[in-house]
């Protein structure tokens, strides 16, 4: 696959560069390695971890979507499945290839269809009211704790078909899986050698015993009767909705506020316009990109964009970096919630874009409809906190207060 | 190349250039068309680029998948004997001069 235009060029002309995108400095500010990572050339090697990156839109996008030669099977973090044993049992979904990966996916999807959105819809919306009641009532409060964290708690848990009892392994637990993905640093030692507790809390939970009639975990095991997949393969499926369906919520709802309180004129438009509330969630999964890398494994012998790349290597892909690529972004720095967002890959793109994208987009919208409703004024009252991890990218805390409308 | 005409919901008729290989969706959202959101930027994993294709065409176009039918029953306006996913209408020659109607909205 090329990228037309692109003269070919052996491995050993593709640029070599001394950055770790793991490494805490990284995470504090990695706007300006971005930049550097996609200006050094389409395709790039990071000699840090031995792997190829690609940084640029058209060469992540590239990727992405040609899951036969750039497969997830081998793992996508940094870790080969083929040559070092996975940390978890595989994921179904995420860590398989076509045509594995299409029987699980469908029956995913279908759980999180369109459909079962509108079904939902009522409830979300009823659950971020309340959600803007209590914050009204303090007024000054943590917008991560009290709100990115406190609303998709007060919903997915349920809407899964969780009990109430250990949902606080909840969000460590997805800490540790988007932080396995990385390199060997201390992020995921650490996180990994404390995971014990929270991997028992999740298998558990992922039992058909323990998950309440109707919500997408029952829903999921369901598909079992229809024989469309195996009683064993049922819990590693629902694992997937725990490990990815509520971080990166928090993550995502977290970008939006921020976004917002930094940016009163577009808080401004949004108040004026409540229709514009899920362009302005969209508008913050480009723009903070919640989600900011993932690997890839070769398959084969590949040239892409002129680059030469042989089988079995690893490629990262930097998400957050091509979606405020200038080559296909009209002012990328800006947070626009008029912006027209379709084909950024904060959700990824092609047969492994996000599952729960629906659920997000509805978790946002319904959040911040809420909020622009009845909030004149976000203030930033506190430097805010990073929290560090792997992949992720979000806050830690966001001291605010806000005013009434 | 091939160009594609949408009609809005309140009438007015927008009349779009395709370009090589481009979905009808692709082509909507390249020109900047309203009525068209594309939130999965054309995966078929949202629903959110329905059109209603005038009934003389819709016999011209590619069967819908079963990913397409399941969608479609998720549409924001009401699923109508025409509609399709505009990500999935690949424009052909063939295809010069499709007529598509937008829905009310797409959320």
């Amino acid at each position: 696959m090329t990228v037309p235009n692109s003269p070919v060029i052996g491995p050993s002309a593709v640029p070599h560069l001394d950055v770790d995108p793991f490494a805490m400095s990284f995470f504090a500010d990695p706007y300006p390695t971005h930049e550097k990572l996609r200006e050094a050339g389409p395709v790039v090697y990071l000699d840090k971890w031995n792997v190829y990156g690609v940084a640029r839109y058209a060469e992540v996008h590239a990727v992405l979507n040609d899951p036969a030669t750039f497969c997830s099977s081998r793992g996508v973090g940094l870790s080969d499945f083929k040559k070092e044993t996975p940390w978890r049992p595989p994921s179904l979904i995420l860590e398989a290839d076509p045509p594995a990966h299409t029987r699980t996916r469908a029956v995913l999807s279908k759980v999180l269809s369109p459909t079962v959105m509108k079904q939902v819809r009522d409830r979300f919306a009823a659950a971020a009211e309340a959600r803007v009641d209590a914050l009204l009532d303090k007024r000054s409060f943590d917008a991560i704790t009290d709100l990115a964290e406190a609303y998709p708690l007060s919903i997915f848990p349920d809407a899964l078909g969780l009990k109430a009892e250990g949902r606080e392994h909840l969000i460590p637990y997805a800490s540790v899986v988007f932080n396995a993905f990385g390199p060997p640093n201390q992020l995921r030692q650490e996180a990994i050698e404390r995971s014990a507790p929270h991997q028992a809390y999740v298998a558990e939970q992922c039992q058909r015993e323990n998950l309440a009639p109707g919500g997408f975990g029952a829903c999921i095991h369901a598909r079992v009767d229809d024989g469309e997949i195996t009683a064993t393969e049922a819990p590693l499926l629902v694992r997937s909705l725990l490990s990815a369906g509520l971080d990166t919520t928090v993550n995502g709802i977290g970008a939006a506020v921020y976004c917002l309180a930094r940016f009163p004129d577009q808080w401004q438009r949004l108040r004026e316009d409540l229709s514009l509330a899920r362009g302005a969630f969209e508008e913050a999964v480009r723009f903070e990109s919640p989600v900011q890398t993932f690997f890839r494994t070769t398959t084969r012998e590949v040239e892409l964009s002129g680059a030469k790349i042989g089988e079995g290597e690893k490629v990262l892909m930097f998400l957050a970096a091509a979606n405020r690529d200038p080559r296909r972004w009209d002012k990328p720095d800006s947070y626009d919630i008029t912006r027209r967002t379709s084909g950024h890959v904060g959700f990824g793109s092609g047969i492994h874009m996000c599952v729960g994208q629906l659920v997000a987009r509805l978790e946002g919208e319904v959040m911040l409809m809420a909020l622009a409703r009845r909030i004149a004024k976000i203030e930033i009252t506190g430097e805010p906190k990073r929290r560090f991890n792997n992949t992720l990218r979000g806050l830690d805390s966001l001291p605010v207060t806000i005013t009434p409308a | 190349m091939p160009a594609i005409t949408f009609i809005h919901a309140d009438g007015k008729i927008e009349r779009v250039e395709t370009g090589e290989g481009e979905s009808a969706m692709q082509a909507a959202t390249r020109h900047g068309l309203d009525g068209i959101l594309a939130e999965c930027g054309g995966n078929a994993m949202c629903a959110t680029c329905h059109v209603y294709v005038d009934e003389s065409w819709l016999a011209r176009l590619p069967a819908i998948a079963d990913v397409e039918d399941a969608l479609l029953d998720g549409t924001a306006t009401e699923r109508l004997p025409n509609s399709r996913l505009s990500c999935q209408i690949a424009i052909t020659p063939a295809l010069d001069g499709l007529v598509l109607r937008l829905p009310e909205r797409q959320v």
